[in-house]
């Protein structure tokens, strides 16, 4: 199968060990990743904000990078929701079908194509997971606590196949971090409450890390966590994963 | 320079008191935890909800028909049925039905659709004394407020200021704030009212167009002693709490109160079907943006609502936030795809005071798609000119750069550099993110950078 | 056009496309543990339930906690009982003053501790509201698992009002403390027999 790495356009900027760590991550199962020079955004920033209208020339460029891959693999649940959602081409709309069904967050990818039964990789660190909300209640990650229904997560049965992690869970298992794109500036005092709780949440456990399958969700939180100076750092599960068994 | 009453401002307000944001967010996740327990005593709660979102998805495709049955059986009942088409008319029927019996004084239990159309400020100016029988709207009436939660009016106050306010309205020793005495007090108080109003004014949870009969559902029983003592009877209804058999009470009523509070059922669920002997009962069904919304192919979903408030328990923003930061007498998700239908300048705030979490969907008891609908919403509302000029021009230039390669490399190169040698230029006030959090640190290299240089040949 | 003219018409001309009702006849409940259930839950929101035999167990009880010259309305037909009758025409407002009303009820409903009174039944449909506290006499044949089973029952009932009653009125209106006793009875009784 030939996969073609998706990386958020902020991931790209500001946190390339992520996409570094997806890369190693994906090529140690032996599959083979490309990494399409010319991709640039997924476009949600826009069309969250109600601009979706405006996304067209983004679409189009996306489909062009990632025509000719089986599989589209991306370390954010919420650019992969939103290229499952809401890529559309006027020119093309098969192939931008076509590429929205080929496109996977990477622990579903993980979980559900590879089907990882054992993960080569050691963190011997207490971590709080983030379940972060368009992973979860859009891709279907894990369970949602809202329903009745069986528990599962995707992301917890991969991280607990690293050795020596331990892995905790807040107490409000799936509330929103307050992230939630352009509302972090422009709803900014609840946006930061909503994301001091989450951390509040974490601290009852005296975790060293946070992590979660959204980049964006931890930068918001580690703007917090550093601006009180904290100890507790955020890290990316795909680096957790692909952590050296030393 | 006046502050805009917008959803950001009124949330910055509500956020000054971090003490009092606490206990607001966690009294209402301690009702959605108890939805919770609630819903895990039923296996088959998903399957009912399933049911009560087909059943509600017929009558918004029937709705015509069920309409006017239901119009027909509860005249053949002895009800009186009026239609209206806005609040002002709304309010003009309830006023010439009071004034017919030449009523000056009346009580009214709980009832959304009536905070909706202003009723008692308007039969105020026509000097009509209103008395409002549920606890909570009773006590935000004595402060002169609107209430702030559609099942829960009052969540927003302290027993204290309760206390207070019975101290100076109702004469109940000064610095009491017992629940359990302040309760008594007030069921002393509006005993009074109860025994002399002559007419009462209701809500309507469910309206049955089978037998033309209506459900009111409260836990006080004051919609009841309203009711029973009164000599006119008249019951307010948007069109869309209509259900098509008396049977599927049965789906409705299961989800209704596990949905709100947790509890099983509310402790009355009165069916009025026919009016008493010598009573005069009176419907009035209102219109005031419902068929609007009906036509509105994204958003109809919305009224399949069934007024539980169970997105407002579990969304997080709302928690924080407070019902009165929505200006509008219904707030949380569901009020944020309603409002805007009735108008979009006023409430463009709405849909983007959230995160798109997805939580209200999944607690609606008719499945909604709130959440869905609160992205639909953004896109209409930039589209019809609802945005800032600001926010528009920034989004062209976005969408520019983001759609161009080079643009975008070079933009990311800059924007990385600055935060790097100036970063004075971004962290500063101007800077709504610096405000509370720190910016992420600057990479010398992107991971494009990283990767010509490590992996392509 | 009127006003009922112009909504059914844009309710005509907007609404969508119909859809089939669904079946709801496969909910239902377990008829086993409906005695055990309906106990348990009426206790849980505030209600207080005896198991009986007989009438006289019953007068004992309530007997036992009616104060001197305290008004009870009885309407269970039962000539031993104390209290008075009342009848359709009695004025709603005079029985502002009933210490305790007890009433037979038709039907109860297990998983919400609920149950049904029509206007039949209470005579008039203040009393079990406006009384400071209600019991109930109810057949435990008379008790069905779940609403699904209540209304294939009263789906074919017509009374000019019903009511379920699910234990004392209450509030948590003042900061979420559960409070017993807010407009309607501040107790309630149910007698299974």
């Amino acid at each position: 199968m030939k996969v073609g790495l998706f990386i958020p356009c902020y991931v790209d900027q500001f946190y390339p060990s992520v996409a570094v760590a997806t890369l190693e991550l994906l090529e140690k199962l032996n599959i083979s990743v490309t990494y399409p020079l010319n991709q640039t955004c997924c476009g949600q920033p826009m069309a969250n904000s109600g601009f979706e209208h405006l996304t067209g020339s983004c679409n189009a460029l996306f489909i062009e990078n990632f025509r000719s891959f089986d599989y589209i693999v991306c370390p954010s649940g919420s650019c992969a929701l939103h290229i499952k959602d809401h890529l559309h081409d006027e020119q093309e709309p098969a192939v931008a079908e076509r590429t929205r069904s080929r496109v996977f967050e990477l622990t579903e990818f993980l979980t559900d194509i590879v089907q990882v039964k054992n993960i080569q990789a050691r963190f011997p660190h207490k971590v709080g997971l983030h379940q972060s909300c368009h992973g979860q209640r859009g891709l279907k990650l894990s369970q949602m606590s809202e329903l009745v229904a069986p528990p599962f997560s995707k992301p917890e049965t991969l991280l607990r196949m690293v050795k020596d992690l331990q892995l905790v869970e807040p107490e409000r298992k799936d509330e929103c971090c307050g992230f939630g794109g352009t509302f972090c500036v422009t709803e900014e005092a609840v946006s930061v409450k909503m994301g001091q709780d989450r951390i509040t949440d974490h601290l009852h456990n005296q975790v060293e890390y946070i992590t979660g399958g959204d980049m964006s969700c931890l930068m918001h939180l580690e703007g917090i966590l550093r601006r009180q100076k904290s100890n507790v750092k955020v890290i990316h599960l795909a680096e957790i994963l692909n952590s050296v068994d030393s | 320079m006046t502050k805009t009453k917008d959803h950001p401002s009124l949330s910055e307000e509500f956020n000054r008191d971090e003490a009092r944001v606490d206990w607001h967010d966690k009294t209402l996740w301690w009702i959605r935890q108890k939805r919770d327990k609630a819903a895990h005593t039923l296996p088959e709660w998903e399957q009912l909800r399933e049911a009560a979102s087909q059943i509600k998805n017929n009558v918004l495709g029937n709705l015509s028909g069920y309409l006017i049955a239901f119009e027909e059986r509860a005249k053949a009942n002895g009800a009186v049925v009026h239609w209206a088409r806005d609040a002002q008319e709304h309010n003009e029927i309830v006023l010439s039905v009071l004034k017919q019996h030449d009523v000056k004084q009346i009580v009214k239990s709980k009832s959304m659709l009536t905070e909706e159309c202003h009723l008692n400020e308007f039969l105020h100016h026509k000097g009509i004394d209103v008395i409002d029988t549920d606890l909570g709207e009773r006590i935000v009436q004595l402060a002169n407020e609107p209430p702030s939660h559609i099942v829960l009016p009052c969540i927003h106050k302290k027993k204290e200021e309760i206390g207070e306010l019975f101290h100076q309205h109702l004469g109940t020793p000064e610095g009491n704030a017992d629940p359990q005495f302040l309760t008594e007090a007030a069921r002393l108080h509006l005993r009074e009212k109860f025994l002399t109003r002559e007419a009462a004014i209701t809500g309507v949870n469910f309206a049955v167009a089978e037998t033309g009969e209506f459900v009111v559902c409260t836990n006080e029983g004051n919609a009841d002693m309203g009711a029973d003592l009164a000599d006119v009877h008249i019951a307010c209804m948007g069109i869309e709490k209509i259900i098509p058999q008396r049977k599927h009470l049965s789906i409705f009523l299961r989800l209704l109160a596990r949905s709100a509070t947790g509890q099983p059922i509310t402790t009355y669920s009165s069916h009025f079907k026919r009016p008493r002997p010598g009573q005069q009962l009176h419907i009035v069904l209102v219109d005031n943006g419902r068929t609007q919304q009906l036509g509105r192919d994204d958003f109809r979903n919305s009224l399949k609502c069934i007024r539980c408030g169970a997105c407002m328990n579990t969304c997080p923003v709302y928690r924080r936030s407070g019902g009165h930061s929505y200006h509008t007498a219904i707030a949380g998700p569901i009020g944020s795809i309603l409002a805007p239908n009735l108008n979009m300048r006023e409430y463009a705030d709405l849909p983007f005071a959230s995160t798109l979490c997805g939580s209200c969907s999944n607690v609606c008891p008719v499945k909604i798609d709130i959440h869905d609908q609160l992205y639909k919403w953004r896109q209409v509302l930039v589209k019809e000119g609802y945005s800032p000029q600001t926010k528009t021009v920034g989004m062209k230039v976005m969408a520019k750069v983001l759609s161009n390669t080079a643009l975008y490399q070079r933009a990311g190169k800059i924007g990385r550099w600055i935060l790097r040698v100036i970063p004075g230029l971004v962290n500063n006030r101007f800077n709504p993110w610096f405000a509370q959090r720190e910016m992420p640190e600057s990479p010398k290299t992107s991971f494009r950078d990283w990767y010509t240089k490590n992996r392509k040949s | 056009m009127n006003s009922r003219e112009k909504i059914l018409s844009r309710v005509k001309q907007n609404q969508p496309e119909a859809k089939a009702l669904p079946d709801i006849d496969h909910f239902h409940g377990n008829i086993e543990t409906v005695i055990d259930r309906f106990r348990s839950v009426l206790v849980s929101i505030g209600g207080e339930v005896h198991m009986v035999n007989t009438m006289e167990e019953i007068q004992t009880i309530v007997g036992s906690k009616i104060p001197d010259k305290a008004r009870v309305v009885n309407l269970t037909d039962v000539d031993f009982f104390f209290g008075e009758e009342i009848s359709e025409q009695t004025n709603p407002h005079s029985l502002e003053n009933v210490y305790l009303a007890i009433l037979r009820s038709p039907l109860g409903v297990a998983e919400n501790g609920a149950i049904w009174l029509t206007a039949k039944d209470t005579r008039v449909r203040a009393l079990p509201f406006i009384c400071e506290h209600l019991a109930v006499i109810l057949s435990k044949e008379k008790i069905v698992p779940t609403l699904h089973e209540a209304y294939d029952i009263l789906e074919i009932s017509d009374h000019d009002y019903g009511v379920f009653i699910a234990g004392p009125s209450k509030t948590a209106d003042i900061e979420q403390s559960l409070v017993l006793g807010a407009h309607g009875s501040k107790s309630m009784t149910v007698f299974i027999m």
